[in-house]
């Protein structure tokens, strides 16, 4: 039985590696496995020989073929590591795409600007510890009138400023204001009351540029022992200041209203309004009115407070620069878009 | 309000260069809102000419221009004579005009230069009174011997005329009836500066009148109030009608916005913008006997002064003479007794009337003319002797009458008790405190008696502030003119908040879970038309009760939506229109549930709390309004793109977002095969909250959407949201996760048709017991090897144990034991 030749065994793996690293695919990976490290290949029948070497050298033969087979199986699992790397590497590359043309599965909704105003404006007072109060759409006259100071003979009772449902002599209107949620609120809570009224109001005006039959206000009241306009002033302009920046102002000039006094008409002034810094006209406020608290069973004397509203759809316009009313109404997609979830 | 600067000017002292501006910051302060400004809009040089001679020069365009030869200065420089060509052929030579000249500026603003025109340089122009803006007139050029004027040529003819002047524009709040007059506002400027206010009422010497019989009858009171509490009278003969107004009269009543008349007429409204009191002037040789003042005898008539005859309401109030009707109190006078051209001598009548009687004859007429807005808002009933003098003194200096001793005095006022103001009541409203001598100064200046009370004072209004009635008002009237610049800032503290309700939370959640789900918020108008609330607000079509709205501003769409799918339907065809072809909607909004009877028959008082009965009355008026969602989709979800072709939008988009409104709210619902007249027969599911149906979901019918131009698939649904989220629990029950290997068996079963795929879900969940985690399915084939009227509904069960890993035999029983429960519901066989 012939002994193991180191020279023999020293071709075996020069000529194994050689083909080994000359390896570029998959394929022929496979091939020389096969070929030179799989059984039948020359190593593995210089390994089988090693049964037949005299029991002498069998530890020496042992070591060197180990060694011999060793050699090789790392060349190729080298090799085999960098196959699948470049591989793997080419098929990413091919797997590129063109991010900006990926098709997309989803599509992206908005809120409606004039809901997320309500909402921003209701969470500043939510803040506060405010309550946000809400009442039918469809109102009661004395609700939406006699409780609020308006005389029978009012002028906004006519039915040229306000919608009535037949028959008419049922006095059901649809409310020209929010503010019937206050006195709902006052008849129905328990003293302190601060609440807010976010919501739809409509009046007999017909669509244009800057008006719309059916709009948004939010009303704010605040019954409690001590109130003074020093605080109606403080909390407008809290608003103001949490809704424009730190920038805001706002001032009081008269004006009259049946549910106040002393009434006053609210302003704004921020330096990023549309057309420069100026001073905007934004709602009406004032100190409630001792007869709209006894409509509501509140002893005037020992309770006092004031009571403030603005138009939605006019903040939004000098807010977030919409020039046209029509936008704010009609619906096209095209327009909430713009605000996404936010406003 | 319009306001003359240089009316105010006469019972104020203005500062000299006063502008608009002043004007308007000092009335703003005060509580008067900015309107506008009507500027002069007039610079020179503007003068008085005299026509020399001119030319008759026919043209082309079959008009005939003079060409004129008009002295603007005295003296023989070149540019004393001009040639100026005139298109108006009132005047002669000789005449006296305006002549603006090359560089002066008529409103408009109209820059004047020399211009060849007609084949004549025409040095400058032949102004008529409206281009001067002097009122309406523009039938010709303004003589100034129309007015009664005879300068030297050569005079200024701003300062003549007065034509620099300029009006601030003001919004009168309806409390303040007596800004509703220079006089009123005049104080108020005093107020605003601290200039001092001279009162054109007290200046006016007013003389002793009688003899002329006034009885006021009033038999039916409005509201408690007698219908006229004042009515004075004066007479004037003699007038001569020849007399212009002249250009101040006109200057001021332009400005203000009253058209000429006539003198007497222009008399008339100059001193009800001067005074707030409006009079009227009879013809007195029209008149027969004298006047009763009375209310109207239902269905009796008049004939107004535009020449309508008018029927009347009881409630009107009429000032009567022998004849019958002869005014319509407060409102608009008689055509029989109307001054003409001819009229010399007239009756003036300066009457006091109660507000609400002329606001009500107004408003039924439709006459809000100047003197019954005054009227309606409360004239100063101690002013009327006064305004009667006024004209009276006017027409004798500017119409050349002499007044008459023959009138009538009857002026009934009552002073109102004084108002009780507390020493501290003002800073305890307003939050400052006024010293005590600022709340008195105040108070006396609006011109109230102001007496020391105990704690306080006692406070007697002017006779023209009816509005002041309580200690608030008397407050406001404090802090106003101190200004409300001076009131401090503080926050007030709430007591401890709950935040949103539950049911604006989860409101909330639902808008914003929609619009994350790609559907854009929409808000339409609640206005349809009955056939719509028919079709979409009533399940199988039938009448519902609906809201009409009894002043609709299109009649077409006058009912208030039973359902939010009308408007968004609407919304969507507006898009579609508009190109935008792929949409998904959705609106939260309350839609109107009336049920029978809604409404009161009477209201109770304002001013005080209601009984408890009451009170349950007016709500339970009010019909059910309860908050809805709709969502709507139509067109492709997605487009085609680049290895993706178009997915359309389906059935499947509604049910899906149904349950994507159901998680927002918390709730769980089943969604059955439904029927609903405004769905596809085929594919409409209605929806269930336990056993509540909370509203419907499909494929709009394929007719209603070709009505509205939209294509065949459009889907939408609407739901009761307020009923959903009242089903929802108040919070979940967590059941623990299992952690133990689960074994996944499909099964396939034969079933009839008709078998919903979600009945025989629940069979099977129901028969499974409680190791069946999930059930879903999976696949639904009809074709080879069933029968036609048959399919296999395959689904994919989940079966995991809590304590053990299942064994495939379990999994198996508890399959077998859902199937047995769906063969003893549908039949259903399992397929091999």
């Amino acid at each position: 039985m012939p002994s193991i030749s180191p020279q023999q065994l020293a071709d075996v793996v020069a000529e194994a590696i050689s083909a080994i690293n000359a390896v570029t695919t998959g394929d022929e990976l496979k091939q020389v496995r096969t070929q030179f490290v799989a059984d039948g290949s020359p190593i593995s029948l210089i390994n089988a020989t090693l049964r037949d070497v005299p029991a002498d050298e069998k530890a020496e033969a042992g070591k060197i073929v180990g060694q011999a087979r060793a050699e090789i199986n790392q060349a190729f699992a080298a090799r085999e590591a960098g196959i699948l790397q470049s591989e793997e590497h080419a098929r990413l590359l091919a797997e590129s795409v063109d991010v900006t043309a990926v098709a997309s599965r989803r599509r992206v909704g908005a809120r409606h600007p004039l809901n997320l105003l309500m909402e921003e404006m209701s969470n500043i007072f939510v803040g506060m510890g405010w309550e946000v109060a809400e009442g039918p759409e469809l109102e009661n006259e004395w609700f939406n009138f006699d409780a609020l100071n308006f005389d029978e003979d009012h002028p906004a009772r006519a039915m040229q400023d306000t919608f009535f449902v037949e028959p008419v002599d049922r006095h059901l209107v649809l409310r020209t204001h929010t503010s019937p949620v206050q006195i709902r609120s006052l008849l129905s809570r328990e003293l302190p009351v601060y609440v807010v009224a976010p919501g739809r109001v409509y009046r007999t005006d017909e669509l244009d540029a800057t008006h719309t039959p059916v709009f948004h206000q939010m009303e704010g009241i605040a019954i409690d022992k001590g109130l003074t306009m020093a605080h109606l002033k403080g909390t407008l302009e809290h608003l103001a200041r949490a809704m424009f920046g730190d920038g805001a102002k706002i001032r009081l000039r008269p004006n009259y209203f049946p549910f106040t006094e002393p009434s006053a008409e609210l302003d704004i002034w921020h330096p990023t309004f549309r057309g420069g810094a100026r001073w905007i006209e934004w709602g009406g406020c004032g100190m409630v009115n001792p007869n709209v608290l006894r409509a509501a069973g509140i002893d005037p004397e020992e309770y006092q407070g004031f009571a403030f509203g603005m138009g939605i759809e006019r903040t939004l316009m000098f807010r977030n620069d919409v020039a046209d009313m029509h936008d704010m109404v009609e619906g096209d997609v095209r327009f909430s878009q713009q605000f996404g979830m936010v406003i | 309000m319009r306001i003359p600067a240089s009316q105010l000017r006469e019972w104020v002292d203005l500062p000299a260069d006063v502008t608009p501006e002043h004007l308007h910051e000092s009335l703003v302060s005060v509580g008067f809102e900015e309107e506008g400004v009507h500027p002069a809009e007039v610079s020179g040089p503007i003068v008085v000419g005299q026509v020399l001679e001119f030319t008759p020069e026919p043209q082309d365009n079959g008009k005939t221009i003079r060409w004129c030869q008009v002295r603007v200065a005295a003296g023989d420089s070149d540019d004393a004579i001009r040639g100026i060509v005139c298109g108006a052929s009132n005047f002669e030579v000789g005449d006296k005009v305006v002549v603006t000249l090359p560089g002066s500026v008529l409103p408009g603003p109209f820059p004047i230069a020399a211009r060849k025109t007609y084949g004549h340089v025409s040095d400058g122009m032949i102004a008529s009174a409206k281009e001067l803006g002097l009122g309406d007139e523009h039938n010709g050029i303004l003589r100034l011997a129309e007015l009664g004027l005879d300068p030297d040529v050569g005079t200024d003819a701003i300062e003549l005329l007065g034509l620099d002047d300029f009006a601030v524009e003001i919004n009168v709040t309806p409390d303040r009836g007596y800004a509703m007059s220079i006089r009123g506002v005049a104080r108020e400027y005093a107020h605003a500066t601290g200039v001092s206010f001279r009162d054109p009422a007290a200046a006016v010497n007013v003389a002793p009148a009688s003899g002329f019989s006034v009885v006021v009858d009033d038999s039916a009171p409005i509201r408690g109030a007698v219908g006229c509490t004042g009515f004075v009278t004066r007479v004037v003969r003699g007038l001569d009608r020849s007399r212009p107004t002249p250009a101040w009269m006109l200057k001021r009543l332009a400005l203000m916005g009253i058209r000429s008349i006539s003198l007497p007429v222009d008399i008339s409204n100059y001193v009800m913008m001067e005074l707030g009191q409006p009079t009227h002037t009879y013809d007195l040789n029209k008149l027969s006997g004298g006047i009763t003042v009375r209310r109207a005898t239902g269905g009796e008539k008049i004939t107004t002064l535009d020449e309508q005859v008018r029927t009347l309401s009881e409630e009107d109030l009429l000032i009567t003479d022998e004849s019958g009707p002869i005014g319509l109190a407060g409102v608009m006078g008689g055509a029989t007794t109307e001054i003409d051209d001819t009229s010399t001598d007239v009756l003036i009548e300066a009457a006091t009337f109660d507000p609400i009687t002329i606001a009500r004859t107004a408003r039924r007429h439709k006459l809000p003319s100047e003197a019954s807005k005054r009227f309606a808002r409360g004239v100063d009933p101690l002013v009327s002797r006064a305004a009667a003098q006024r004209v009276v003194d006017l027409l004798v200096e500017l119409a050349g009458g002499t007044a008459d001793a023959l009138g009538t005095d009857l002026v009934d006022f009552e002073p109102r008790p004084a108002i009780h103001l507390p020493a501290d009541f003002t800073a305890r409203l307003i939050g400052v405190d006024y010293t005590a001598a600022e709340i008195e100064t105040v108070l006396s200046d609006i011109g109230a008696t102001v007496e020391k009370a105990k704690d306080g004072w006692g406070v007697t209004p002017p006779s023209w502030r009816p509005d002041l009635v309580d200690a608030p008002g008397l407050a406001e009237e404090v802090a106003r003119i101190h200004g409300y610049d001076r009131i401090p800032s503080a926050i007030p503290v709430a007591p401890p908040g709950r935040g949103l309700s539950r049911s604006q939370a989860a409101r909330r959640r639902v808008a914003q879970v929609l619009a994350g789900a790609g559907l854009t918020e929409v808000l339409a108008y609640p206005f349809v038309a009955t056939e719509q609330n028919q079709l979409f607000g009533s399940v199988d079509g039938s009448p519902v009760p609906e809201m009409t709205l009894a002043n609709a501003l299109d009649p077409s769409v006058a009912q208030l939506r039973r359902s939010l799918l009308p408007g968004i339907l609407d919304v969507a065809k507006r898009n579609v229109a508009r190109g935008l072809t792929s949409l998904a909607l959705y609106e939260v909004g309350a839609v109107f549930q009336p049920a029978g009877a809604t409404g009161s028959d009477s209201i109770p008082v304002g001013n005080e709390r209601p009984d408890v009965a009451t009170l349950d009355g007016l709500y339970a008026s009010v019909p059910a309004q309860p908050w809805h969602v709709a969502a709507l989709y139509l067109g492709p979800l997605t487009a085609k793109q680049p290895g993706q072709s178009a997915i359309a939008s389906g059935l499947g988009d509604a049910v899906d977002t149904v349950h994507a409104i159901a998680t927002a709210v918390g709730v769980d619902v089943v969604v059955r095969q439904g029927s609903h007249t405004a769905f596809h027969p085929g594919r409409c599911a209605e929806v269930f909250a336990g056993d509540t149906s909370v509203g419907f979901a499909g494929e709009i019918l394929p007719s209603v959407a070709a009505s509205l131009d939209l294509p065949r698939v459009v889907v939408a649904l609407d739901l009761d949201l307020d009923a959903l989220i009242a089903a929802a629990p108040d919070h979940v029950v967590a059941t623990p996760v299992l952690v133990f290997p689960a074994a996944t068996q499909d099964v396939s079963l034969v079933v009839d048709l008709g078998v919903p795929a979600e009945d025989l879900r629940i069979a099977i969940v129901d028969g499974a017991g409680e190791l069946l985690e999930s059930a879903h399915l999976v696949d639904d084939y009809r074709g080879a090897g069933l029968d036609e009227n048959q399919k296999s509904l395959t689904l994919a069960l989940r079966f995991r144990a809590a304590d053990r890993t299942l064994t495939q035999q379990e999994a198996t029983d508890a399959k077998l034991a859902g199937v047995a429960v769906a063969a003893s519901r549908y039949n259903a066989t399992i397929r091999e």
